[in-house]
C-alpha cells in the first residue's frame, strides 16, 4: 500500500492508505482524529469541514493523495494550545452548540470565512453551507460577527 | 398548565459507601424503592447494593460531585440543566459537577422523551443535592466543633464564620457516616436561587468546540471494526441472492454477513467497508410497497379521514384540508452503534432515549438474558425522536454475533434518509363553524400513516413500534395517537369541539418526530384559526386574544405581538404571521416575518417567540430549544419532506432533503421567557407547532395563497 506524508495540526504524519481513501477516514479510522464528523460522505452537510493549507475543505471528498506535503488542520488543531481561537471563544460566549455534532465543521468554516473576509456581511454568512440540524444558525451568525469584531479590537 | 409550586417532598436514601453517596428514586412517583423500608426520615435509610431506579449523587475525594444521569444528552441540554439543579442546592461550582450518562438499568424511569426530563428530575435532583449539602455541613460542624447552623456553603466548600473552609471532597468520607444532618435538607425556596434561572453556557461547550466531545462513532472499543450495510433500493426489500466473492477478496475486509436489513461488511476502515459494500452483487426482491407512490398514499389518507359530524344549524363553515409529507428526523450524527457480542455476554454503546427497552430488545435478538447485556448510553448528535428506536443497536449486535467480533456499525446518510424512520404523512380535515361573529363548533378529523409489520423484516430490524407508553409514566403526545385530538384540549373558546382519527397501515418505518402529532395537527389548526379570523373580518392576533381560554397563552401572544411589532406596515410580498401552542404544561407563541416576493424562495427574516414553561432552569438552553423549533417550523413548512416513489424514498442526503441552512434561517431571532415560579413544564418540543403555524400563516398573507400541502416548495 502506498504511503502518504502530510502535516496534521502542526505535526508530520505518514499513513499507509489507498490513494483514493478520503482524508476523513484517514483522520478518523487510521489516525484516531475524530473531531471532523461524517454526516453525508458527499461534501453536502459539511460536518467534516477542516482546512488544507488554511483553505476550507470537506475531507470526506478529498483523497489522501491530494494532501501530500500539505498542512491539514482539523478542529483539534485550531486552538493555540489552551488558548482557544477567537471563533471558538465566540462559540462559547454565544453558547452556540446544541448536540454539537456539526459544530467542529461550523467553526472551521467560520474560521476560514474570517480568514478570507475580515468583516463578513450577512450575505457572506448566508453562503455558509454547513447544515445544523439543531438549528443553531442565529447563534452561529452572532458568534461569527463577535469573532470578527474581536479580531479588530 | 401545571399546578402551583408543589410542596411534595422527594425521598432520599443514603447508599453505603466510603464517600458521601445519596440516592433519590426516579420512578413514576416518589414511592420508596422496592425492598427499602420506609423510615421516619428517608435519609436515615442505608441502602446497600445497586443504584437501580435511583438518581445517585456522589461527592468524590477529588471534590467532584458526580450524578450518573438516567437520561441521554442529544443536544437538548439536560446534562447542563441537571448540573445547575445540583450546583444550586449544594452551592457547588458548576465546573465541579459532572453528569455522566447512566448505562441501561432494569427498573425505574430511564426514558428521555415527551419533553419530560427537566420536569421529572426537578424535584428529586434538588432534594438529593440539598440532602448531601446538609450532611457535608454537619460533617464540617463536627470537625470544627462549631454549630452546624453557623456554617455556610459556597464554591464546593463549607465555610466557617472565622473564614476556615473545607472542600466537599475533604468532608465526603466523614459525611458518608452521618445519619441525621443537623441542618435542614430542604431545597432552597425559589427566591434564593442563584443558579437556577440564570442563563448558563452548556457544561460540555468547551469539549464541543475543541472537538473532544465523543459520540458513538468516536469511541475506541478494542477490536471494533468499521461496519456498513448494503440495503435494498426499496423499503423492506429482501435479498434474493448475494455474490460476495469480490467484496471478500478486497483488502481490509474482515467479514461479510447477511442481516435482516441487508448485507453487512466489516472492514479496517469505513473507506474499505464502503468500497466492499459497493462491490457486493446483490439481487433484491422488491419490498411490500414497491407498487406504491405518494399519489396513492395521499389518496388513501384522504379516504381514511373520518367524516366530520354535521355542523350546527344556521352556522357558516370554514372547512379546510391539509396534507403533510413524510419527514426524516435526519439528526446530524447518523445512527451509529458499537457492539461486542460474545457467547455469554454482550456490550453495546450508542445514544438511546430508551436504553431499558433497548437492552431487552437486544438481549432477545441475540439470545442472551437481559442481565448479560450491558447498554452504555453515549451522547447523541441530535435525535428529534429518532433515538427512541434502537434499530442500529439491534442490527449492530446481530452483526457482531454473526461476524464473531466487535463492530462499529454506521448507517450512511442515504441509509438514514432512505430507510427511515420518518414522521408519518398525514391528512387533516378541519371545520370551524361560525355564527353571529363567533365560532360555535370546531372539528378536526385526521388520518396518518401507521406502521404495519410483516413479522420478519422491519420489526426484526428495527424493534417494536415507537414507544407509545414510556416507562415512568411520562406523558407523551404519542400516547394520544388515535385518541383525543389536540383540539380537545380546548385551547380556544370554540364551542363544541370534536373530531376523530383514522389511519392507513403501511410497512414504512415511522417514528415519533419532535412534537409528534402536534407538529401537524396543531399547525393545521392554527392555519384555520387565521382563516376563520379573516372570514370574520378580524385581525388574527385580536381574534386569538378574544377566543383563547388561558391567560398564560394570551400573555405569550401579547408578548410576541408587542415585541414583534405586530401589524407594522411591510412592502408587498412580505408579511407577518402568528401562531400559539400549549402542551407539556407550557405554552408558546411565535411571530414571524417572511419575505416571499419570490414564492419559490421565501425567506423567514425574523422570528420572535415567547414561552411560559414555568421555572426556566436554564433560560439560555430554553432559548436554544425555541431557536431549534423555529428552524423545524421553517423547514417542515417550506422545503423539508420525503417523497415515496414506487416503494422507495426518493431523497438520500441533505442535497435533496432540504432542511434549512444558514441562508434559510432568520436574520433576527428573539426569545422571550415569561417569569414564573411554577415547577418546570416541558420545553424541548413545545415550539414546533407555533413556529410551523406562524410560518404558514405568514406565507399565506405574503403571497395571498392558501397553502394546503406541506412542505410548500417540495
Amino acid at each position: 500500500m502506498p504511503s502518504y506524508s502530510f502535516v496534521l495540526n502542526g505535526k508530520p504524519v505518514t499513513v499507509e492508505a489507498p490513494a483514493d481513501m478520503p482524508l476523513l477516514w484517514v483522520l478518523r479510522d487510521l489516525l484516531n482524529v475524530t473531531g471532523p464528523k461524517y454526516g453525508c460522505g458527499v461534501g453536502v452537510c459539511r460536518a467534516c469541514t477542516s482546512h488544507l493549507d488554511g483553505v476550507e475543505i470537506q475531507p470526506c471528498v478529498v483523497p489522501v493523495a491530494d494532501c501530500v506535503d500539505r498542512e491539514v488542520t482539523t478542529i483539534e488543531g485550531l486552538a493555540d494550545g489552551e488558548k482557544l481561537h477567537p471563533v471558538q471563544q465566540a462559540w462559547l460566549a454565544r453558547d452556540v452548540a446544541q448536540c454539537g455534532f456539526c459544530q467542529p465543521g461550523q467553526i472551521m468554516a467560520a474560521a476560514a470565512l474570517l480568514k478570507r473576509t475580515a468583516r463578513p456581511t450577512d450575505a457572506d454568512i448566508d453562503r455558509i453551507e454547513n447544515v445544523c440540524r439543531c438549528g443553531t444558525y442565529s447563534r452561529i451568525r452572532e458568534a461569527i460577527k463577535q469573532a470578527a469584531a474581536h479580531e479588530h479590537e | 398548565m401545571a399546578g402551583q409550586l408543589s410542596r411534595r417532598r422527594f425521598m432520599v436514601y443514603s447508599l453505603a459507601a466510603s464517600t458521601l453517596t445519596v440516592a433519590a428514586p426516579l420512578g413514576c412517583d416518589a414511592e420508596p424503592a422496592e425492598g427499602v423500608e420506609r423510615a421516619r426520615k428517608a435519609s436515615d435509610v442505608l441502602v446497600t447494593g445497586a443504584d437501580e431506579e435511583m438518581l445517585v449523587l456522589e461527592v468524590t475525594e477529588a471534590n467532584k460531585v458526580v450524578v450518573r444521569l438516567p437520561r441521554v444528552e442529544v443536544g437538548q441540554g439536560v446534562t447542563t440543566a441537571v448540573a445547575m439543579m445540583i450546583a444550586e442546592e449544594l452551592d457547588a461550582r458548576l465546573v465541579d459537577v459532572e453528569i455522566p450518562l447512566a448505562e441501561a438499568r432494569t427498573k425505574g424511569n430511564q426514558y428521555t422523551g415527551g419533553s419530560s426530563s427537566v420536569s421529572s428530575l426537578y424535584g428529586p435532583a434538588r432534594q438529593l443535592a440539598a440532602t448531601a449539602r446538609a450532611k457535608l455541613v454537619t460533617a464540617a460542624a463536627r470537625r470544627w466543633n462549631l454549630p452546624a447552623r453557623s456554617l455556610r456553603t459556597w464554591n464546593t466548600r463549607v465555610i466557617a464564620p472565622d473564614g476556615r473552609s473545607a472542600t466537599f471532597g475533604s468532608l465526603t468520607a466523614s459525611a458518608a457516616g452521618i445519619q441525621r444532618p443537623a441542618v435542614s435538607s430542604n431545597p432552597k425556596p425559589a427566591s434564593r436561587h442563584r443558579v437556577i434561572g440564570k442563563p448558563t453556557t452548556r457544561i460540555d461547550a468547551r469539549d464541543i468546540v475543541t472537538g473532544k466531545a465523543e459520540y458513538a462513532g468516536d469511541l475506541t472499543v478494542p477490536g471494533a471494526k468499521p461496519t456498513v450495510v448494503a440495503r435494498p433500493p426499496t423499503l423492506g426489500g429482501k435479498i434474493v441472492s448475494v455474490d460476495d466473492r469480490a467484496a471478500r477478496a478486497m483488502p481490509g475486509v474482515h467479514a461479510v454477513v447477511k442481516v435482516a436489513g441487508g448485507v453487512a461488511v466489516v472492514a479496517d476502515s469505513f473507506h474499505h467497508a464502503f468500497k466492499a459494500r459497493d462491490a457486493l452483487r446483490i439481487t433484491w426482491a422488491p419490498g411490500p410497497l414497491a407498487s406504491l407512490s405518494d399519489a396513492a398514499i395521499r389518496s388513501r389518507l384522504r379516504a381514511a379521514v373520518p367524516r366530520l359530524p354535521a355542523p350546527p344549524r344556521g352556522s357558516t363553515q370554514v372547512e379546510r384540508e391539509f396534507e403533510f409529507a413524510f419527514v426524516s428526523h435526519a439528526p446530524m450524527e447518523v445512527l451509529t452503534a458499537v457492539a461486542d457480542v460474545r457467547a455469554a455476554r454482550a456490550e453495546i454503546w450508542f445514544a438511546s432515549q430508551t436504553p431499558m427497552d433497548a437492552r431487552e430488545a437486544i438481549a432477545s435478538a441475540v439470545g442472551l438474558p437481559a442481565s448479560k447485556v450491558r447498554v452504555h448510553v453515549v451522547r447523541g448528535g441530535g435525535s428529534f425522536g429518532r433515538r427512541l428506536n434502537h434499530d442500529a443497536a439491534i442490527e449492530a449486535a446481530l452483526i457482531s454475533k454473526a461476524a464473531r467480533r466487535p463492530v462499529k456499525l454506521m448507517w450512511s446518510r442515504a441509509d438514514d434518509i432512505r430507510h427511515g424512520r420518518m414522521r408519518p404523512a398525514s391528512h387533516h380535515r378541519i371545520r370551524a363553524s361560525h355564527a353571529g361573529g363567533r365560532v360555535v363548533a370546531f372539528t378536526h378529523s385526521t388520518a396518518s400513516v401507521s406502521e404495519s409489520y410483516d413479522g420478519q423484516g422491519l420489526s426484526a430490524q428495527g424493534g417494536p413500534a415507537p414507544v407509545l407508553a414510556p416507562q415512568g409514566g411520562a406523558t407523551s403526545a404519542l400516547a394520544r395517537a388515535g385518541g383525543p385530538l389536540p383540539s380537545d384540549s380546548g385551547l380556544y373558546n370554540f364551542g363544541r369541539v370534536g373530531g376523530d382519527g383514522g389511519s392507513v397501515d403501511l410497512a414504512i418505518p415511522l417514528g415519533a418526530w419532535r412534537s409528534v402529532d402536534s407538529g401537524t395537527s396543531r399547525t393545521a389548526e392554527e392555519i384555520v384559526v387565521d382563516e376563520v379570523s379573516r372570514s370574520l373580518g378580524k385581525d388574527p392576533v385580536a381574534f386569538r386574544r378574544t377566543t383563547l381560554r388561558s391567560k398564560a397563552v394570551k400573555a405569550v401572544l401579547d408578548k410576541v405581538a408587542a415585541a414583534g411589532h405586530w401589524g407594522r406596515a411591510l412592502p408587498a410580498g412580505r408579511a407577518q404571521g402568528v401562531a400559539v401552542h400549549e402542551e407539556y404544561g407550557s405554552c408558546v407563541a411565535c411571530l414571524v416575518e417572511i419575505d416571499a416576493r419570490d414564492p419559490k424562495k421565501p425567506r423567514v427574516t425574523k422570528v420572535v417567540m415567547a414561552a411560559d414553561v414555568g421555572t426556566a432552569v436554564n433560560p439560555r438552553g430554553l432559548e436554544a430549544q425555541l431557536m431549534g423549533t423555529a428552524i423545524d417550523g421553517i423547514s417542515t413548512i417550506l422545503t423539508a419532506g420525503l417523497h415515496i416513489d414506487r416503494g422507495a424514498v426518493r431523497e438520500s442526503s441533505y442535497a435533496d432533503f432540504h432542511y434549512a441552512r444558514q441562508r434559510n434561517a432568520p436574520l433576527r431571532f428573539e426569545a422571550h421567557i415569561m417569569p414564573s415560579r411554577r415547577e418546570p413544564g416541558g420545553a424541548g418540543e413545545l415550539g414546533v407547532p407555533a413556529a410551523a403555524g406562524a410560518v404558514a400563516n405568514a406565507y399565506a398573507r405574503a403571497t395571498g395563497t392558501k397553502p394546503r400541502r406541506f412542505p410548500i416548495n417540495f
